[in-house]
């Protein structure tokens, strides 16, 4: 009994030495940062000289930042449209590719070649694609007799262009975990429904949607994580303009931060954008689970 | 495939009544689908082939009205233009030692404590674990700001005094970048949960023949995790090699900025030349799509990985 437990701790020594590095790194880059995060925001840090605390002034002073709430508003006119829009047709494709037929292969790999693209890269293409004269898009356009718009000059289109081209980014992705998802769906429930005599459009109402479900939380809560954090995008494609209509919080954050060196009052910008994606995503789990649940 | 079984029952339950009207409504249903198919996937792929066509156009006819769709001759000069102007080769280098040390950090840190969390018993196993996963959940803007503040004031670590003052610390170094991602959280779950699945008789039978714990981890059952080290790799490349707000943030000398900070920089400061513009780009996806080209397999296992079990 005794050489059992020299050999356990013999093991926990090993255990803890395996894991010493990856829990300090953990402490020195999430633990020490998150317990940070708030007690920064009640300072004036400006990472110069000043570390003084001010107690609410930060909050009170956001409270009155008219751009601070703008590019929360971008953001979440970004985030309305966007993720339903990832959701659906990151579904749809997939439904489309789970078909077994030849090239199916070919047709999945082209369409998830533009989530490999880094963000500056395929803003930069999209730059050139939305160019309002020269631009492929407009061209396209006027083959059927349309005159696009400048995309990313005017304020109507600008956060219209940051939608399609973070789209065109992540539809893949959401794509290859639906056609995973749909292809842990077992056959049995379709062929008895289909005994049952339901139609295609009730087989996925009834069987397919339902158990997606676990596939459509995870993809919907990351959409919302990365859609609520937008930036590189914003950054490349319009610099938050025109007139901060496609100025995202963490582009703000950014530029008060460390444009600026106004940290203190950045941290609580950031710390009011980390709870509101927290209620997003909280309001995203509360959906997911009133949905009825899987036949 | 369900939805295919369910099509064959579909006509073959209405093959009773005529045949020829079943089949002419299946080939019609498959030339439906490649039809659509093909418009989204030629859609998706156009970025590609415009930026490929436009980066090898001669510079009067990218701005040529209408648009030429195939070019008259081929040239190699925007290419050139974009190696010239601005250091790209510099940067595509220092944008590879930065990715390739994340995958080689995690690799080993994630497959480390991987092994640990689900080989080994110890008390704090649990709690631990289940610590660095609800880690995964924080956004990153919370930590953006104060890991700036623990990289900047870093003990000893750049001019910086024991208490962290002085000094820069690890600003402006490609260690500042390196280390907040040394051991990412998802490393360690993804090669946890691998680990998971391997027997532990082979390491009770090493450790009664009185081989070493670390040999029982890095000759034994390292090289039979080498599918999930692949995608792993993959992964921490990709997201290397593509991440720009933090290096942004990081690095503020020229000859130290990464290829996607050379890239906004040029195509912010060089507005119109899109000939440059689009090589640059293109040079900035090359790697992610040679490795993805090669390695398709492995992309898609991670990816379903992720998806299912996550």
């Amino acid at each position: 009994m005794a050489s059992i437990g020299k050999l356990n701790q013999h093991q926990a020594r090993t255990a803890y030495l395996f894991i010493t590095p990856t829990m300090l790194l953990f402490l020195a880059f999430t633990i020490i940062p998150v317990v940070m995060a708030l007690y920064l925001s009640f300072t004036n840090y400006d990472v110069v000289s000043r570390m003084d605390f001010v107690k609410l002034d930060n909050y009170k002073r956001l409270w009155h930042d008219s751009l601070f709430w703008q590019t929360f508003k971008n953001v979440c006119y970004y985030a309305v449209i966007f993720i339903p829009l990832n959701i659906l047709i990151s579904l749809l494709l997939a439904l489309l590719l789970n078909f077994k037929r030849f090239g199916v292969k070919l047709f999945r790999t082209m369409n998830y070649l533009p989530t490999l693209t880094s963000a500056v890269a395929a803003a930069t293409v999209w730059i050139w694609l939305l160019h309002p004269e020269f631009g492929l898009i407009n061209n396209l356009l006027s083959y059927v007799g349309i005159v696009g718009p400048a995309w990313l000059a005017q304020t109507e289109t600008a956060m219209f262009s940051i939608i399609m081209v973070t789209l065109w980014q992540s539809v893949g992705s959401n794509m290859v975990i639906y056609i995973a998802g749909l292809q842990g769906v077992p056959d049995y429930l379709y062929e008895s429904a289909k005994l049952d005599g339901a139609t295609a459009f009730a087989r996925f109402r009834y069987i397919t949607w339902p158990q997606l479900r676990p596939t459509t939380f995870l993809v919907s809560t990351m959409s919302i994580i990365g859609a609520l954090q937008l930036f590189d995008q914003a950054f490349v494609l319009t610099q938050g303009g025109p007139g901060n209509v496609t100025k995202t919080p963490v582009y703000l954050i950014y530029q008060q931060g460390f444009n600026q060196l106004q940290m203190g009052y950045a941290s609580a910008q950031a710390f009011i954008l980390a709870v509101a994606i927290l209620i997003f995503s909280l309001i995203n789990m509360r959906i997911s689970k009133s949905e009825e649940s899987i036949v | 495939m369900a939805q295919q079984q369910v099509v064959n029952r579909l006509s073959l339950n209405e093959g009773t009544g005529t045949v020829n009207s079943v089949t002419v409504r299946r080939s019609i249903m498959t030339i439906l689908f490649y039809i659509v198919t093909i418009a989204i996937s030629v859609a998706m792929f156009l970025p590609f082939f415009w930026s490929l066509i436009t980066s090898f156009k001669p510079s009067d006819e990218i701005f040529s009205m209408p648009i030429k769709w195939i070019p008259s001759t081929l040239t190699l000069e925007h290419y050139k233009a974009a190696f010239t102007t601005v250091p790209f080769g510099l940067y595509f280098w220092n944008s590879f030692v930065l990715a390739a040390a994340g995958v080689l950090a995690n690799l080993f840190f994630g497959s480390l404590s991987g092994y640990a969390f689900a080989k080994l018993n110890f008390k704090l196993n649990k709690p631990l674990f289940r610590l660095l996963l609800a880690a995964m959940m924080i956004p990153g803007i919370v930590t953006m700001i104060p890991s700036f503040y623990v990289l900047k004031h870093f003990p000893l670590i750049g001019g910086n005094d024991l208490v962290g003052a002085g000094g820069n610390g690890f600003l402006n170094s490609f260690w500042g970048i390196i280390l907040p991602g040394a051991s990412g959280s998802f490393a360690v779950f993804f090669m946890r949960q691998f680990f998971l699945t391997l027997p532990s008789d082979m390491m009770e039978m090493a450790r009664i023949e009185g081989c070493k714990e670390f040999r029982i981890f890095w000759n034994i059952y390292l090289p039979l995790t080498k599918p999930a080290l692949a995608t792993l790799s993959i992964f921490t490349f990709q997201a290397g090699w593509n991440s720009f707000l933090w290096p942004m943030i990081i690095l503020n000398d020229p000859n130290k900025a990464t290829i996607q900070m050379g890239l906004q920089a040029f195509s912010y400061n060089h507005q119109t030349d899109f000939g440059p513009m689009m090589a640059g780009a293109l040079i900035a996806v090359l790697p992610i799509l040679v490795m993805f080209l090669m390695l398709q397999k492995y992309f898609v296992q991670g990816i379903a990985f992720s998806g299912v079990k996550g």
